[in-house]
């Protein structure tokens, strides 16, 4: 049976939901999601989504667009990222209208919360922007905008993974994907397709990420000749439960939340003296790193203390509840009573598909876009966080330009008209790299691989990064990348083959560990949450520009330049 | 230190009858039950089926039954379980698809049912609606819901009657009707007053005690029933 729809989205988290809604009555469409679509990643978004709402004290959007260009190091587009904070107060509004169950403050009103980089007056102190629903707001804004789904009867393929998607004459014709009850393989063919299939935290070995987040879709486009942008920039969150790596949202910090080493000195006085513990959030990373190459950790270990017992019971029952509960279930310890083992997890892709501001996915630095192809949310790269985000800036990213997608496909389709080009061809190379990965015998196994990639990834590529450790990491993704041709498959039925699943998933991201890799070599400067050891200062003249990674016919990644979009706010240095 | 499970498996489309296979695990006190899985999977027996996601307690894919109790095998660290070998199986009141792997078809079409969205009256206003702290605090612990189903695979009257709506669905009932900014309430509780609906509840209490987001499931269907039982006593 041929499978049809209009517009196929890829990826059931908030981006991919609200352009769904924005469709809805307009075209025939259906999303594809990795699992059902509540598990997505965005539910585990706890501390905020911002807007000038000003609810809690005078706020602007001229504000919000001068930290978030400030907190990317200036590398934001600075056209894209006013698009974004001027819709953030409407984006708020209309998640409320839909259902979501925002705190609320004494007044009735969408409760505000502090975060880290968010000031007022360009700098001058803490603001209160990040509207919250206590600490499970990506959850239950995910939530709602799955039942608003529900309400419009949008049509799910659940536990289907995107094995491939199909371009005929560089136009998007359609999609394979791979049931995972079944093992079955489907192929979809449709005029739009938007991926929204959010990060890929699992190339690290330490990350708040889920098992999911294995940026599939990226490596495909890579594979397609689709280039990828600012790759380097890889955000590590400072406060993951040490070890696992489970986070403890910002909101702890912006609730009054304070870090402290060894001695218990309050140490980001000594880095942002003006917003201290709300710095952005590659600046307390590194700093909690420094405080522990310096012998501060805790016990002289690799963590800090995150101390909550000033903020009293009451206060960490109602706003912080859910964290509270991973404190104590992960760590064994009562934040209440004790301070929490924190140290940096990875958490956030700045880098990805490169797209305009209504989602159109782009080929190529002069900004050609891919006629039927859509990208938005972590997946894409707008770039409204350039080198490091802002915490509560995610949440608005997906919904703002997941919102801004579903217009752009709907007029796409519109334009388009009602003709129909026939079913998509081209899925047989999906077809046979199933079929090889299932037959598949070698002597080398994923799980190792895939260990061998997020130790040496953690190790080299992460918060501080010099040329020589980079080298070995490309060294050690080319030797794994040999090995994993080699791979061997033990279990044959396709039904629940979680074993295929990952041996899938295993291969993409040793593509894109790569072109993190290869993108953090060629940028000789330090940067946002690129810090490289060897170069430890901003270099505009140089670099002032974002990083195009293309994979070539040969294996090798060639690099191109794109400029930034600078409209209202110049360089400065960046000091908090 | 090295610990044992004992893992249940079925394959309807192979076995005629389920059967429980032993492992040995190399475990720390505090890795997670899911590591233990992972580590069966990846080191041992890639052909054991379950599902994960977040892995920690916030997207509900592993929800099982873990020495009797169903839970989140990503929320249950080995320490929580003093003696081998640890019985790990799938949750109860579902059909096995494969191994610890049940379909939640039947879950999620239940939650359906309950219409969960908001259905307010008027035209939209401008900004915010209004809502106080007090009126978002009625279901500020119901919105913890993940939907992860251990509610109702534990509830003993979805096991007698497979049409009773169920303790998440309920639950989901709840957090509409009780949400200030809502108008469809009489609607909702026309709805649910039957004997497969809220009325089907005989406060067992399983949920509550269950529930990995502490959320006290079956004080919110007994609110349920108490509005239900009011609205028809003052006939409004």
């Amino acid at each position: 049976m041929e499978l049809r729809h209009d517009a196929v989205i890829v990826g059931a988290g908030l981006a991919g939901l609200r352009a769904a809604v924005e469709l809805t009555g307009k075209a025939d469409i259906a999303v594809v999601s990795k699992v059902f679509p509540t598990r997505s990643h965005s539910g585990a978004a706890q501390g905020g989504i911002g807007a000038s709402l000003g609810n809690e004290g005078e706020d602007r959007w001229e504000w919000h667009m001068f930290d978030t260009v400030k907190g990317s190091d200036f590398l934001g587009d600075q056209d894209a990222i006013e698009i974004m904070v001027r819709d953030a107060p409407r984006a708020v509004i209309e998640l409320e209208h839909m259902g979501v169950p925002f705190s609320r403050n004494e007044a009735g009103k969408i409760a505000q919360r502090a975060f880290g980089g968010h000031t007022r007056d360009f700098g001058k102190a803490p603001v209160k922007r990040a509207c919250y629903a206590s600490d499970r707001t990506g959850r239950v804004i995910l939530d709602t905008l799955y039942e608003q789904c529900l309400k419009a009867g949008v049509r799910f393929y659940s536990e289907c993974i995107l094995v491939d998607f199909l371009l005929d004459s560089g136009r998007v014709a359609g999609l394979v994907l791979l049931e995972l009850a079944t093992g079955a393989l489907h192929t979809i063919s449709c005029k739009a397709l938007m991926l929204a299939t959010g990060g890929f935290g699992k190339v690290y070995k330490t990350t708040s990420n889920c098992f999911s987040n294995t940026g599939d879709a990226l490596s495909l486009a890579l594979g397609k000749g689709l280039p990828l942008q600012d790759m380097e920039f890889v955000q590590f969150h400072p406060t993951g439960i040490v070890g696992l790596g489970i986070l403890i949202s910002e909101a702890a910090r912006g609730e009054g939340g304070v870090l402290r080493n060894r001695t218990g000195e309050r140490f980001m006085e000594r880095y942002a003296p003006v917003i201290k513990d709300l710095a952005p959030r590659d600046i307390v990373s590194r700093s909690i790193l420094r405080e522990v190459l310096e012998g501060r950790g805790i016990d002289g270990k690799d963590f800090v203390h995150l101390d909550l017992t000033h903020l009293g019971e009451k206060a960490i029952t109602e706003k912080l509840w859910e964290i509270a509960s991973f404190a104590r279930i992960y760590a064994g310890v009562d934040p209440v009573r004790e301070p929490i083992p924190v140290q940096p997890t990875c958490h956030y892709m700045m880098g990805g598909i490169p797209t305009d501001a209504d989602g159109r996915v782009l080929r190529d630095a002069a900004g050609t876009p891919v006629p039927g192809l859509f990208a938005a949310g972590e997946c894409a790269c707008v770039s409204v966080h350039g080198a490091n985000r802002l915490g509560c800036n995610s949440l608005l990213d997906l919904v703002v330009f997941g919102r801004r997608a579903g217009k752009a496909m709907a007029a796409w389709l519109e334009a388009e008209g009602k003709e129909w080009p026939g079913p998509a061809k081209g899925d047989e190379e999906a077809k046979e790299t199933i079929r090889q990965l299932l037959a598949a015998d070698g002597p080398e196994r994923v799980p190792r691989i895939r260990a061998e990639m997020q130790d040496v990834m953690m190790q080299h590529a992460s918060v501080f990064r010099e040329e020589k450790g980079l080298r070995l990491v490309l060294a050690a993704l080319k030797d794994l990348e040999e090995r994993y041709r080699r791979i061997g498959l033990s279990v044959r039925d396709r039904r629940f083959n979680s074993e295929l699943i990952e041996a899938i998933e295993c291969g993409h991201m040793l593509r894109l560990a790569r072109a993190i890799a290869e993108s953090a070599l060629s940028r000789r400067e330090s940067r946002g949450a690129h810090y490289r050891e060897d170069f430890p200062k901003r270099d505009d003249e140089n670099f002032l520009a974002h990083t195009l990674a293309f994979l070539e016919g040969d294996g090798s990644f060639r690099l191109e330049k794109k400029p930034v979009r600078i409209t209202r706010f110049q360089p400065v240095e960046r000091k908090y | 230190m090295e610990r044992l499970f004992r893992i249940y498996r079925f394959d309807p489309a192979k076995d005629s009858a389920p059967r429980y296979q032993e492992y040995r695990v190399e475990a720390a006190p505090t890795d997670r039950i899911l590591d233990c899985l992972n580590r069966i999977r990846w080191e041992q027996d890639p052909s054991l089926s379950y599902r994960m996601s977040c892995a920690h307690g916030v997207c509900g894919s592993d929800g099982m039954r873990i020495d009797g109790v169903c839970a989140l095998a990503c929320q249950r660290l080995v320490r929580d379980y003093g003696k081998d070998p640890i019985v790990v199986e799938p949750l109860p009141n579902f059909r096995v698809v494969k191994d610890l792997v049940v379909d939640l078809d039947p879950f999620f079409e239940k939650y359906r049912s309950v219409k969960p969205y908001l259905l307010p009256a008027g035209r939209e206003p401008e900004l915010e609606r209004l809502q106080s702290p007090q009126e978002r605090a009625v279901f500020d612990e119901a919105i913890r819901c993940i939907l992860c189903a251990c509610c109702t695979a534990a509830c003993p009257v979805t096991s007698q009657n497979g049409a009773f709506v169920g303790p998440a669905a309920l639950l989901r009932a709840f957090r509409y009707l009780f949400d200030s900014r809502d108008s469809a309430a009489a609607d909702r509780m026309a709805s649910l007053d039957s004997p497969d609906g809220a009325g089907g509840c005989k406060s067992h209490g399983k949920c509550t005690e269950v529930c990995p987001k502490e959320i006290d499931v079956r004080k919110a269907i007994g609110r349920t029933k108490k509005r239900i039982f009011d609205a028809k006593r003052l006939g409004t």
